[in-house]
């Protein structure tokens, strides 16, 4: 048997396999370390990380849901201080390869948290979180305008410069992700993360309140996946060139090869992590088995399958 | 490595008994030389309800106690609630089947170094816990007294073997229906004055909590108990079961219940803000 190539990139940044933690689903990697070693992975991408420290949301902060779960945590952090010197040196001092993931709630405090960025070393790429829905105010949820997603965009590429690559992450929340996912990549971004979370409620039967502290919250798990799919295959078809590092309800190797097929070329693991601390492995390991068997020589022959003609062949 | 839950591991792991005691079950589960790194107060997280199963998240559960016998080597107990769809799954299963656990997760109770009096609260199958708590204190050298109670008879735990291992035993339930009549928390100012305790052991329902550090405010009474916020992870990641905790400066961040607890200083939870939000 011929040897997988399971190496991807998104943008110019390598990684020798494509799955990756899921912003807020890791926070910043040392909990997981327990369980298995970082370097194992693509990347962690760190929980997205604001300029000062936030104490997020009132509990009751999560619910789980069919095949699912709601979580309200409100971007919980340290601030980027605190990051710097604890949670990213210590992610470098382990060599593992790491996304920083950013969020704001103006396009200056992106572009400020950019500059902070700028030229720190042991960073693969950064991904612009324009899509947290929960945030107190629903316009910071930048995401779901066209022009507001674009001027985070385009103030963080004037900021950071031409080498680190830029994903923005978007929401799937919205009529047509394809036209932000357009707008985005015309100001400067160099890949996609698709999708965070899609805005739901659960109401208590026994308060008769919404149950959550921030009454609504982020669904995410396998419930979300077919949604997932759609979005990335919608995008990867307007955009075949665009990388897009894919998420939503990934909890085994095929639901990851269905995100491959659809268009991603990396895969991120999040409420999986919480089921299981070691699905990153696992998922890894079968999406391997499955490109094997399925007999492609690398990942990237993969990469959008699904967009091919009915009588093509691999 | 870090230091968070540096003894925890995940396993497949066998179920070697099932016990129904009241409303609970008793149910152990053998994870071999796992059980010597098992605390007092640390938990465990359990994958429920099969492969195909629509619940995602993992169950927390205190350990109980911890045994070896030649049998099937180190175990755990649970006591388990049947009231969710999780646990019920859990207190369905029989001898001789495998749950996915990962432990033991979380910090331990406190053992002190010299022998003190030491008070012991449980409410519900909160209880669950203290019972080998009570043991690791008696081998220290502690005097030990243990208050259990619930709103009715059929929801106190307190398993025969467990009662020796205290010097003393109050049962209170709301409805008279087992041992006095009121609320657990009514006889802890008197207690802590006439046998002259040093530490504060609890374990139970949140306000249960709040009503002891609320008695022992001002004192010199160490409290430590055991939180129950709502986890999804039971690792650190997901940032859900967060409490609002004072540090030394006075400085109070959301920190998790699951690796800054389950076992917290009591007096350091700012109880009056739990489930607000919190301006840094």
């Amino acid at each position: 048997m011929s040897q997988l190539d399971f190496s991807t990139t998104l943008g110019n940044a390598w990684f020798p396999t494509p799955i990756f933690t899921a912003s807020g689903c890791a926070s910043s990697g040392k909990e997981l370390s327990q369980f298995f070693d970082l370097r194992d992975m693509g990347a962690i991408v760190t929980k997205s990380i604001m300029t000062k420290p936030r104490a997020g949301r009132a509990t009751p902060r999560m619910a789980e849901t069919p095949s699912g779960m709601l979580n309200s945590i409100g971007l919980q952090g340290p601030g980027i201080d605190t990051f710097l010197s604890n949670d990213l040196a210590w992610l470098v001092e382990q060599k593992a390869r790491v996304i920083v993931s950013i969020a704001g709630e103006t396009a200056e405090e992106f572009a400020s948290l950019a500059r902070r960025l700028r030229g720190v070393a042991g960073i693969s790429a950064l991904e612009v979180n324009i899509s947290c829905p929960n945030v107190e105010n629903r316009g910071m949820v930048f995401a779901c305008h066209l022009e507001s997603a674009q001027t985070v965009i385009e103030g963080v590429r004037r900021t950071i410069g031409g080498d680190l690559p830029i994903i923005a992450k978007l929401s799937p929340d919205v009529t047509d992700i394809v036209s932000i996912a357009r707008g985005v990549i015309d100001a400067g971004a160099d890949g996609l993360a698709l999708i965070n979370t899609v805005l739901g409620m659960v109401i208590n039967p026994n308060t008769m309140r919404p149950h959550l502290g921030g009454r609504t919250g982020g669904l995410s798990g396998p419930a979300i996946r077919p949604i997932a799919v759609r979005a990335i295959y919608q995008v990867h078809e307007a955009l075949p060139k665009v990388p897009i590092l894919g998420m939503g309800g990934v909890s085994s190797g095929a639901d990851a090869f269905e995100l491959i097929m659809a268009g991603a070329s990396g895969v991120s693991v999040g409420t999986a992590s919480f089921g299981n601390p070691t699905a990153i492995v696992k998922i890894q390991n079968e999406l391997r088995q499955i490109l094997t068997v399925k007999g492609f020589s690398s990942l990237r022959e993969a990469v959008g399958f699904a967009h091919r003609p009915e009588n093509s062949v691999r | 490595m870090t230091g968070i839950n540096r003894s925890a591991a995940q396993l497949l792991a066998t179920i070697v008994g099932n016990k129904k005691v009241g409303q609970y079950h008793q149910i152990l589960i053998s994870v071999g030389e796992l059980v010597s790194q098992c605390k007092p107060g640390n938990f465990v997280a359990i994958s429920v309800g099969g492969p195909n199963s629509r619940m995602v998240l993992r169950r927390a559960f205190a350990i109980s106690r911890t045994t070896t016998s030649p049998q099937y080597g180190g175990a755990i107990e649970l006591i388990v609630a049947p009231f969710g769809s999780g646990s019920s799954w859990l207190c369905g299963l029989s001898e001789g089947e495998q749950i996915d656990i990962t432990l033991p997760l979380g910090t331990a109770f406190g053992i002190p170094t010299t022998s003190v009096n030491a008070l012991l609260v449980g409410g519900g199958y909160g209880s669950a816990p203290l019972f080998g708590l009570a043991e690791v204190l008696k081998e220290r050298g502690c005097r030990v007294d243990m208050l259990l109670g619930a709103s009715t008879g059929s929801k106190i735990y307190a398993p025969l073997e467990g009662k020796r291992s205290v010097n003393s035993l109050r049962i209170f339930t709301e409805d008279g229906s087992m041992g006095e009549t009121g609320r657990i928390t009514a006889p802890i100012a008197q207690l802590v004055s006439e046998l002259q305790i040093d530490v504060i052991y609890s374990c139970g329902p949140m306000a249960m909590l709040k009503a002891i550090s609320e008695i022992l405010a001002g004192g010199d009474v160490v409290h430590q108990c055991a939180v129950e916020e709502a986890m999804a992870c039971g690792i650190g990641i997901c940032m859900t079961c967060v409490l609002p905790v004072k540090d030394e400066s006075g400085k109070i961040n959301n920190l998790r219940s699951c690796i800054d607890g389950p076992v917290m200083d009591g007096s350091a939870i700012e109880w009056d803000l739990v489930g607000k939000t919190l301006v840094l």
